[in-house]
């Protein structure tokens, strides 16, 4: 960083919260290899995801999930100018802070990974990074801002390419959040808690109508037109984990899906680029883990 | 929870001239809404009493009176320009002398010349500046400071940089209108063009909205 004799402040929410801002109407794409982080800034990704193992491999294969190999994360900086996000595992402060050391623009405290603590989350706003985190609903999603995420995804089922539990997720928040502005000021002591979370946030969100961060919407997402849904239920944007690279052409799913997030409203586009894209991520339904060697055929 | 950032939007400051100028400018104000913060501008030209359009295809842009390109990643709005056949127009309305006002990405998108771009990244152009994208690094370098702007009254105008832009040379056509206290310059204009490294519709100052506003009033009355 070039320093300047002016005081400056890094690191503050504002700039943290800001970035999450600026990829709005954007797709996050999951990338395992700089040449794929390649193929994803070419198709329009307005950052990346590097991580070892995509969400379906991690499914299939088992094992413990971890942080990534820093090599592999610095392989991933170099090959692209776009913002790149890392994972750590939940509550795995020390992978955050190796992260942070490395530079990556975003950590997504992911629940992809194993969890490293089953009682805490990190502590987030002692970091310059921002961070981006899960949720299933609302309450989960304040607890996480409250902790200090900066951006929230709803989960969805990463690795299924089945993108119901993204619908039920992305509705789930959404509906609490205008339950919650039709409350009055006394209803909303017990709504916060009941939801488990500040009430100062709780009446913030009840006032504002909306989340005080970005919400994407995450897991399961593999078509043009489960993002452009996701984005007409309220997503701010789409993350893409599995679904592009687990498809039969990765360049042209990818640059479909970044078009079908931008004219998420306009049907005919969203057909124009849904034409002729090949293989699908092979489907599971979320219920049904899938033999390895089918997931075998996906990818390359 | 530490360093809110829920602060209170100041009430414009007088803006008559800008009322004034969403009367007299018939066509409202666009904004680019391929993709990033579009809707925080929507939302600061819309207190300022533009009628404001959301701009993704060539029709869209044919009835605006002026553009804001918002901040988000440079090169997929340029992608997208150019994949739904709205970069020409783009190109075309600019040299039309249609007033723009362009905020980070939007920045890089009105230079003349773009360093560190991805590969094969086009702008706009109009801005006679070489700007460098993401010339502070990574998110961990994004800030905060107070700048001094010689052409807005009143307080410095507190500016928020993410992964931000910065102007690395001022061409003969265009002028420098603030810089970082190391003299980088982050604000620039030239004729119906302006450009700024940071993001006031995150901010809360709408100055340069505001400056914006009057500039596209000037051209409304010229047509």
């Amino acid at each position: 960083m070039t320093e300047t004799t002016s005081p400056e402040q890094v690191g503050s929410s504002r700039v943290k919260r800001g970035l999450a801002e600026m990829l709005k109407g954007g797709v996050i794409m999951d990338v395992v290899t700089a040449a794929q982080a390649r193929i994803a800034e070419d198709a329009g990704a307005v950052a990346v995801m590097a991580l070892e193992r995509v969400p379906a491999d991690i499914r299939s294969q088992g094992g413990v999930a971890r942080m990534s190999d820093p090599d592999l994360i610095d392989s991933i900086r170099a090959e692209v100018n776009i913002p790149v996000m890392a994972k750590a595992r939940i509550g795995h402060f020390v992978e955050a802070q190796i992260l942070q050391a490395l530079e990556v623009d975003y950590i997504d405290e992911s629940e992809v990974l194993s969890p490293a603590d089953y009682v805490n989350h990190i502590d987030k706003w002692n970091f310059t990074i921002p961070f981006v985190c899960g949720a299933t609903n609302l309450g989960e999603a304040l607890r996480r801002i409250t902790e200090g995420a900066a951006m929230i995804r709803s989960k969805g089922e990463a690795g299924t390419g089945d993108v119901s539990e993204a619908t039920k997720h992305i509705r789930t928040i959404k509906g609490e959040i205008a339950r919650l502005s039709s409350l009055g000021k006394d209803e909303l002591y017990v709504a916060a808690k009941e939801l488990q979370a500040p009430y100062e946030l709780v009446a913030e969100i009840a006032a504002t109508g909306k989340l005080p961060v970005v919400l994407f919407t995450a897991g399961g997402v593999a078509t043009p037109a489960d993002a452009a849904m996701m984005m007409q239920l309220g997503a701010d944007g789409v993350f893409v984990g599995s679904g592009i690279f687990k498809s039969g052409n990765p360049e042209q799913r990818a640059a479909a899906i970044v078009k079908a997030v931008t004219f998420f409203d306009d049907a005919k586009i969203i057909a124009d680029v849904s034409r002729g894209l090949g293989e699908a991520m092979v489907g599971i339904n979320v219920t049904d883990i899938p033999a390895p060697h089918r997931l075998a055929t996906r990818g390359w | 929870m530490p360093d809110s950032v829920l602060v209170d939007l100041p009430a414009p400051a007088v803006p008559g001239a800008v009322t004034e100028s969403a009367r007299q400018g018939d066509a409202p104000i666009g904004v680019l809404a391929l993709q990033g913060d579009f809707r925080e501008h929507a939302d600061v030209l819309r207190a300022l009493g533009a009628e404001v359009v959301l701009v993704r295809r060539p029709e869209e842009l044919a009835r605006v009176g002026g553009l804001v390109i918002p901040g988000g990643e440079s090169s997929v709005m340029d992608k997208l320009a150019r994949m739904f056949g709205l970069f020409e127009p783009l190109r075309a309305a600019v040299q039309d002398g249609l007033p723009v006002y362009g905020t980070c990405a939007g920045l890089i998108m009105l230079a003349d010349t773009v360093l560190d771009g991805i590969a094969g990244q086009q702008s706009i152009g109009g801005l006679d500046i070489i700007v460098r994208r993401n010339a502070f690094g990574s998110q961990a370098a994004s800030f905060e400071t107070d700048l001094q702007v010689a052409v807005l009254s009143g307080a410095p105008m507190h500016a928020a940089f993410i992964r931000a832009p910065v102007v690395e040379r001022v061409g003969p056509a265009a002028t420098a209108l603030a810089r970082l206290a190391d003299g980088r310059c982050v604000a620039v204009e030239q004729g119906n063009l302006l450009g700024t490294s940071f993001h006031p519709e995150i901010t809360g100052d709408y100055r340069f909205h505001e400056y914006f506003l009057r500039r596209v009033a000037a051209a409304a009355l010229r047509r």
